[in-house]
């Protein structure tokens, strides 16, 4: 399914990160970031909590709008019961619509965002998505402290905030379609390949979205994936060279341009809902001002792990949402 | 594609971890804790005068209890991730398993965190160490007699 829409823009965006993505080669585009992972919370979830609460505040800040000039807010995470949007959507008192699709969330946010501007059943709206290192490998992996080797296909949570402004003021970048993304699972069962598990849904939603548009893959400067990985990323050019016949040219994954993957401990690279929009919100939306790259179609990947679901032996289901984004 | 197919295609994308050189670090890296072992058993004999069984339990009270330290001190995921089965098969693996569960967890509180999470990784070490031990208990009472 892909929508097109006429008068749609992301006006203004904010990033928030930990050390680890500081550290990283896009550290200079970042809004903000925090030397230790507890952000003077007391605990990682309401560190986590905070990380939306505070790319709010710095989006509302940029555009110089209070919290009651905003009609709806549409937020997830990673966390049980996408609990760090709920409390963070607890003091912030913004309309809700919270949402789920593991690491696609982000995209998922901005289509359900675009949807209402366009049809005009709101005049502007937030996205908002966090992960955070700690909060995702106690819930889904082992404890932190916890040193036992990991495969080198693992990805590493990253830890983030980011938000985005939408309304249909012409200004910043434009949201020219999207395309909802089918849930897709070629059997691996494998939790520590990740980019294994997602990269099929991201070869559907791209071929889906070339389909639905009429368009050849040249038409974007840039396609960018979500969180893949090093090793994903090959395996997703291979994978739609022979199911559809497509040849990525140019092509980047955000999980391994936040992170030095070959000097910072991170494995294959990063993953986590915040990946995507952290890598596209800053630098890639910077590259875009600059008139460097004109039309991205930025594909967020994300692995629908269910702990109980993989311990009962079933495989793992991935979905994909592609968003295309435009300056003129 | 087939799943199959799928699967041959990750294969082929899928980097082979260095069985050899992780092996040779966990055996080199897991003999001399052994030897750390075997000298605390000596030395605990020599200096309280007590028996080889004596001294062996206070030799585990000691890695159990370094294991523990060092991991609250923040450093021993790393020794372990380095070691890999050289620190986790021995006794320190347990300990280390055991206290990074604690930590993780006690900002839940005393019993819903450290009660119910301390063993979430190490209960499994101990209901099949005591199964096991069990089994060859009975497999040495049939082959000799006791």
């Amino acid at each position: 399914m892909t929508f097109k829409y006429n008068n749609v823009y992301i006006n203004e965006t904010s990033t928030i990160t930990g050390p680890y993505e500081s550290k990283g080669p896009l550290s200079k585009y970042f809004d903000k970031s925090y030397e230790d992972l507890y952000f003077n919370t007391k605990t990682w979830e309401l560190a986590e909590v905070k990380l939306i609460e505070e790319s709010v505040d710095i989006l509302l800040n940029k555009i110089g709008k209070t919290k009651f000039d905003v009609d709806v807010m549409v937020s997830g995470d990673l966390l049980n019961q996408i609990a760090a949007t709920n409390y963070a959507a607890s003091s912030l008192k913004i309309p809700l619509i919270g949402v789920y699709s593991a690491c696609a969330t982000s995209v998922l946010g901005l289509i359900i965002a675009s949807n209402m501007v366009e049809a005009k059943q709101v005049k502007n709206a937030i996205t908002s998505t966090s992960s955070h290192n700690n909060t995702a490998e106690k819930q889904f992996r082992y404890p932190v402290e916890y040193g036992g080797p990991k495969r080198k296909t693992t990805t590493f949570t990253s830890t983030g905030g980011a938000s985005a402004y939408l309304s249909s003021d012409k200004k910043g970048i434009r949201v020219e379609s999207a395309t909802l993304g089918t849930v897709v699972d070629l059997g691996v069962t494998d939790v520590y390949h990740m980019g294994a598990v997602m990269a099929p849904a991201a070869a559907k939603t791209i071929y889906d979205h070339l389909k639905d548009t009429k368009r050849e893959i040249g038409y974007y400067d840039l396609i960018l994936t979500g969180d893949l990985g090093i090793y994903g990323k090959d395996i997703l050019k291979d994978y739609i060279q022979t199911e559809y016949n497509l040849e990525l040219k140019n092509y980047d994954d955000c999980g391994t341009m936040i992170y030095d993957v070959t000097s910072q401990p991170v494995y294959a690279g990063a993953s986590g809902p915040a990946c995507a929009p952290l890598v596209t919100y800053s630098y890639v939306f910077e590259q875009m001002k600059k008139n460097n790259l004109k039309r991205v179609l930025l594909v967020a990947t994300g692995a629908l792990m269910n702990p109980t679901m993989i311990n009962n032996k079933s495989s793992i289901p991935s979905i994909a949402h592609a968003i295309s984004l435009e300056v003129e | 594609m087939e799943k199959n197919k799928y699967k041959n295609l990750v294969n082929k994308h899928t980097p082979k971890e260095n069985v050899i050189y992780n092996g040779l670090i966990a055996f080199t890296i897991g003999g001399l804790m052994g030897v750390l072992g075997q000298a605390l058993i000596d030395i605990y004999m020599y200096i309280f005068n007590i028996s080889t069984s004596d001294a062996a339990m206070l030799m585990i009270v000691t890695l159990v209890f370094l294991g523990c330290f060092f991991t609250c001190l923040g450093f021993f995921d790393k020794l372990v991730h380095f070691a890999r089965c050289g620190l986790i098969i021995p006794i320190t693996g347990f300990a280390h398993a055991m206290m990074s569960a604690t930590l993780e967890y006690r900002k839940e509180g005393l019993v819903t965190g450290i009660g119910a999470n301390m063993f979430k990784l190490a209960g499994s070490v101990i209901i099949f160490g005591v199964v096991s031990s069990y089994l060859f208990g009975l497999l040495r009472l049939i082959i000799m007699g006791g």
